[in-house]
């Protein structure tokens, strides 16, 4: 960052400025590092009771039992990871379709309002999204869709397992739906300006080869974009490992393990969020403490893999 | 394009409500915040002095007191005697409330179904599970029970309603006692979680055949579908502000350690059988003798005049013969250099 100072036209006051600026700079960036370090060990410290009384079983079991203090994170760790890939899974083709109609198909008119839009659905507060998903969502998708799912289903049949559950719309699925609406607009904004950087030369040379909007944005686009495009997906990843109230208010907050896409389930952020403020007891604080270190490595392992892939093309 | 992404961070943290200045402190129980907010608001027009209580939920006000940072800690759970005595601190009650259950079926009118604390144990832990179950009928006799499957609704975050109703079903019910037990929250045999009141009824609301459990206040303002469940007495009392004072004013204060007393089951042919009060913490020996009087006048105020207030938000106000007892409590347990801080007037 220091590079960025100015030349030195007047070299007697600069090279006061100057360390001036950069040690700021420097504390600005250590002060991060210290902060982000402070939080992995105080969340270590504080899930040391835990990670030391269960061990193994932490990660293993799914009894969660505030009564006789025995926990096993199971159940959310494997509730976040569900709901999170498949929230992706559905806003990832969202998110392109959005950004290549705002940069290719769009009429300029329509462009501007779209954008602003899609951006206003990102500054949507997520209690609100909780809200409007357990009042709203909910009913609507358990008698418009997980019922006639349920009962289209064929006795026996995979689909049966799979659609089982309480009609009411307090589900993985709808949790994962309301998380996909919720991190789609992160999403389509990066992907569109990443589309932007596409070099102008490339898209009309493809044009003016013959080739159709379609031709041009699966055979020039998105190979261009490919790489940056994988820090979309972390990034729409990042923040729905990490999403808390909408998902409480919709997932049904059970800590088994689930057992079909209608059946109700737990995060890591929605158990914290849930049993925090009333957690008494020194073994049950600890364990949602533990909670949320395991989370944290989850995030910094999604980080890690996006940069491993991202060096991974470079070389390409 | 870092850009972008700054402008779309737009997720809000809401904070609790920053101090004021403000002359007491407290913190802890969210349950009666809105009867405590009330009450200060009208003892600071009277008397000039503020009150700033932080609803951070049982747990935290605990905490809070425990490490001194605040007057009094609020918990909808009373501590055991022993975790009093160990760190010095004494408890009473200020309002109550109770716990009913809700019920969506459709026919059927609010307060049709009768219910026994063993009943509800045995579908809260997956036993009974339709509504036309032979231990149902043959309390309902005469109500046409629909043929549908139950399903079980709690809450899902840490809760004092949680406590009390786990602890009314450890009660009535061994099975429940030795499976699942008491807490804030627990690990539940079946059924799904709604957070907070609002999740719990919504989720009964739209799931037809479903039953679950909300905080009185919040049962009368939806006027929600409620069962009735056997009282000690063997009458099914309904969920009303007199019939929780009943359970009150029938239990027996002067006998109960550290005013340990739950209210579940309590004697008396009106009581409501779950009905709980919240408590307040503070120190038996205050270093602070005008902020240990400070709290103990404030609540002496409401005691006197805060009734109405809480009848108002749907809390139960305390029976007159308990505030006297507690009155006389704290001029014998709160002290600051061995005098009491509080002098009743």
């Amino acid at each position: 960052m220091t590079a960025f100072a100015a030349p030195p036209l007047r070299p007697t006051r600069n090279s006061i400025a100057d360390p001036i600026f950069r040690t700021i700079c420097f504390f600005a960036a250590t002060l991060l590092l210290a902060a982000l370090g402070g939080v992995v060990v105080s969340l270590g410290i504080g899930g040391w009771p835990a990670f030391h009384k269960f061990g193994l079983a932490f990660f293993t079991s799914t009894t969660w039992n505030p009564v006789t203090e025995v926990y096993g994170a199971a159940g959310p760790v494997v509730g976040t990871l569900i709901t999170s890939l498949l929230a992706l899974a559905i806003s990832l083709p969202i998110a392109i379709g959005v950004a290549v109609f705002l940069t290719e198909l769009c009429p300029r008119v329509l462009a501007g309002p779209l954008a602003l839009a899609v951006e206003l659905l990102a500054g949507i507060p997520s209690i609100v999204y909780g809200m409007w998903g357990l009042f709203v969502f909910a009913p609507f998708f358990a008698l418009h869709v997980q019922l006639p799912l349920m009962m289209s289903a064929a006795p026996g049949s995979i689909w049966e397992t799979l659609f089982a559950g309480v009609p009411n719309g307090a589900n993985l699925l709808s949790a994962s739906i309301i998380l996909s609406i919720m991190i789609l607009p992160y999403m389509a904004a990066v992907f569109r300006e990443l589309l932007r950087t596409v070099p102008p030369q490339l898209r009309e040379a493809a044009f003016g080869l013959g080739c159709t909007p379609l031709e041009v944005v699966q055979s020039v686009m998105l190979p261009y974009v490919r790489r940056g495009s994988v820090g979309v997906v972390m990034l729409g990843l990042g923040r729905a490992l990490g999403e808390t109230m909408a998902v409480t208010f919709v997932i049904g907050n059970s800590h088994a393990l689930p057992k079909s896409l209608f059946d109700s389930g737990s995060t890591i952020a929605s158990t914290i969020a849930n049993e925090f403020t009333e957690a008494t007891g020194e073994m049950h604080t600890s364990a949602l403490v533990a909670l949320g270190f395991v989370l944290f490595v989850i995030t910094f392992a999604v980080l890690a893999v996006a940069r491993l892939l991202l060096a991974g093309q470079r070389q390409v | 394009m870092l850009k972008t992404i700054a402008a779309a961070v737009g997720a809000v943290m809401v904070m609790g409500a920053t101090a004021q200045a403000a002359d007491l402190s407290g913190a802890g129980a969210t349950f009666p915040a809105p009867v405590y907010a009330k009450w200060a608001e009208a003892y600071r027009a009277q008397t000039g002095v503020g009150l700033n209580y932080q609803a951070i939920g049982s747990g935290g006000g605990i905490k809070q007191i425990k490490a001194r940072t605040v007057d009094f800690g609020a918990s909808d759970k009373p501590l055991k005697l022993e975790e009093l005595n160990g760190a010095g601190l004494f408890q009473f009650p200020t309002v109550m409330g109770g716990v009913v259950p809700v019920m969506n079926l459709p026919g059927i009118k609010p307060g049709q179904i009768h219910l026994t604390g063993g009943v509800l144990a045995s579908i809260y832990l997956g036993n009974i599970k339709k509504w036309n179950d032979p231990q149902i009928a043959a309390l309902n006799r005469g109500v046409a029970l629909p043929n549908l499957p139950i399903t079980v609704v709690h809450r899902s975050d840490g809760s004092g309603t949680t406590f009390l109703f786990a602890s009314y079903l450890s009660m009535k019910s061994p099975a429940w006692a030795g499976r699942v037990g008491a807490s804030d929250s627990v690990e539940w045999p079946t059924g799904l979680g709604g957070k907070g009141n609002d999740g719990v009824a919504a989720f009964v609301k739209q799931t037809i055949g479903s039953i679950g459990y909300v905080e009185y206040a919040y049962a009368k303002q939806n006027h929600a579908t409620y069962a009735l469940v056997q009282n000690k007495a063997g009458q099914f009392p309904a969920p009303e502000a007199a019939n929780f004072a009943a359970a009150a004013a029938g239990a027996n204060w002067a006998k109960a350690p550290g005013n340990y007393l739950l209210l579940l089951d309590q004697p008396g042919p009106q009581a409501w059988p779950i009905t709980g009060a919240t408590f307040i913490l503070v120190y038996k020996n205050q270093a602070n003798a005008a902020a240990g009087e400070g709290v103990l006048k404030f609540f002496d105020w409401a005691y006197k005049g805060g009734d109405n207030m809480a009848l108002g938000l749907d809390y139960v106000p305390l029976p007159a013969p308990v505030k006297a007892l507690i009155r006389k409590q704290w001029v014998s347990q709160v002290t600051a250099g061995g005098k009491p801080v509080y002098v009743s007037r």
